[in-house]
């Protein structure tokens, strides 16, 4: 595990090695022969101002100005990042994702809701089918039953009046075959009298009138 | 002088200024770090100012760029480095925008010199280890010695580790610093090109020195890549170094 990483790192020295040779090579490049008095008089001038020769980033008189002023920007800039900048896109992004979950929560909850009720109306539209059946078949037994009863208490009537009516007709039957034993031996014994010149005795009469009836019966 | 391709890192004095014999003055570079703070405070507190639910094109960045570093910080340096987070945050957008701003043409780009580069690696390397002694003490300097190597290799594995640890801020500004210099040193040294083909080949140089303005349009969408990717790069090892500080390997 070392060797990569040493590998790395050798690589890393190599090209600072290189770049420090190439760019170290242009400032005393500049500085050889006539320019080596400008220079050395440039020293004394202010950071960058007159120093034309060389690198720039090499110009060690800019260095504290850089890095003066990259403290104060860079310490500034994370200051107002890390008090005002990102506090504020974090509870932007806070916000959505509570917007978010707090929305999704409550469709869950919704939802739940929606179907606790269709349940509840299922069960009622089942309980009042069932009721519904319930009391039908009650009210079916109830009115077959009724019908029966009156059905037999119209035919126990009628049979009742049948019977009455029977009875009557017989009575009269028996009263009109009466009355017509009379009559006939009245008017057997009035023609025997017209015919015969006698006067009949009852008895032969009604005889002879049973036995005319016994024969037409 | 107008095609020499170093002219455009030179530090031009704006505001003379001079505190306790150094010299302080706010310079072209001391402009573009104000710039830039002040464009990521603004995007940061302008973005956020509708605090709108639906994000606008601004708050969009915004939050971009903030889930984008809040990202970087919890992948590689972890969950309990939170607390680091604004300085990581800070470390990115001043990088970034210092990168970006140089890419406009005309401006001064504060992240080609070594001595910014490296007061800010030496800013990032001073943290880690203020913060593995902190957090580690003693057992912090166990940190240069592999744990399940052999013991005899001691000797020469302590030193390596040791100076591979001093060289993190070398490594680090120098990647940076390089990179930026180098890029916009080929841009100017590809547009000189063409103002030296007009002058020595008039009408003719017209049209030869439109290849390198074709060249350096390409250029210019590589070193906004490259803009972007050291930034990423200086601020994902800042979080790796995090990480080692925090966990010790």
């Amino acid at each position: 595990m070392v060797n990569p990483r040493l590998m790395v790192w050798l690589k890393g020295l190599a090209a600072a090695a290189v770049l420090t040779v190439a760019l170290g090579g242009t400032p005393s490049f500049a500085q050889s022969g006539e320019e080596t008095a400008h220079a050395t008089d440039a020293v004394e001038h202010e950071a960058g101002v007159h120093d034309e020769k060389g690198l720039p980033q090499l110009n060690t008189k800019t260095f504290a100005s850089q890095i003066f002023w990259l403290a104060i920007t860079f310490g500034t800039l994370y200051v107002l990042v890390a008090k005002v900048g990102l506090p504020r896109v974090g509870a932007v992004l806070d916000a959505r994702e509570a917007k978010i979950s707090g929305d999704l929560d409550k469709a869950t909850q919704l939802k739940a809701e929606t179907d606790a009720i269709v349940a509840a109306y299922e069960k009622a539209v089942a309980e009042a089918r069932a009721g519904a059946h319930k009391l039908l078949n009650e009210t079916a037994v109830t009115a077959d039953a009724a019908a029966a009863k009156r059905i037999a208490d119209v035919v126990a009537g009628l049979a009742v009046k049948q019977k009455e009516a029977e009875a009557r007709i017989e009575g009269q039957k028996q009263t009109a075959l009466a009355n017509v034993r009379a009559v006939a031996a009245e008017a057997a014994a009035a023609a025997v009298a017209k015919l015969a010149g006698v006067e009949p005795d009852q008895a032969g009469v009604d005889g002879a009138v049973d036995a005319a009836l016994k024969e037409r019966a | 002088m107008a095609t020499d391709p170093l002219h455009q890192f030179r530090i031009e004095q704006i505001v003379p200024l001079h505190l306790a014999g150094h010299d302080v003055s706010f310079t072209n570079s001391s402009v573009y770090m104000v710039v830039a703070a002040v464009l990521i405070t603004a995007l940061l507190t302008v973005g956020t100012a509708s605090r709108a639910l639906v994000p606008g094109r601004l708050q969009s960045v915004a939050e971009l760029l903030y889930e984008f570093v809040s990202g970087m910080v919890r992948d590689n340096a972890g969950a309990e480095a939170r607390p680091y987070f604004p300085l990581v945050f800070s470390v990115f957008a001043f990088v970034l925008f210092g990168n970006m701003i140089g890419m406009i043409p005309g401006t001064f780009t504060f992240t080609s010199h070594i001595i910014v580069t490296f007061a800010l690696a030496a800013t990032v390397f001073v943290f880690v280890t203020v913060l593995a002694l902190i957090r580690h003490g003693m057992h912090f300097f166990s940190f240069f010695f592999p744990s399940g190597a052999p013991i005899v290799l001691a000797p020469i594995l302590i030193p390596i580790e040791i100076i591979s640890y001093l060289m993190r801020p070398v490594s680090l500004s120098i990647r940076l610093f390089a990179n930026m210099m180098a890029g916009h040193t080929m841009l100017k040294v590809f547009a000189g090109f063409t103002i030296t083909m007009i002058g020595a080949l008039g009408a003719v140089g017209w049209l030869a020195g439109a290849v390198p303005v074709a060249i350096n349009v390409a250029l210019v969408g590589f070193e906004i890549m490259v803009a972007f990717l050291q930034a990423y790069v200086f601020t994902i090892l800042t979080c790796l170094y995090i990480r080692d500080a925090i966990e010790l390997h």
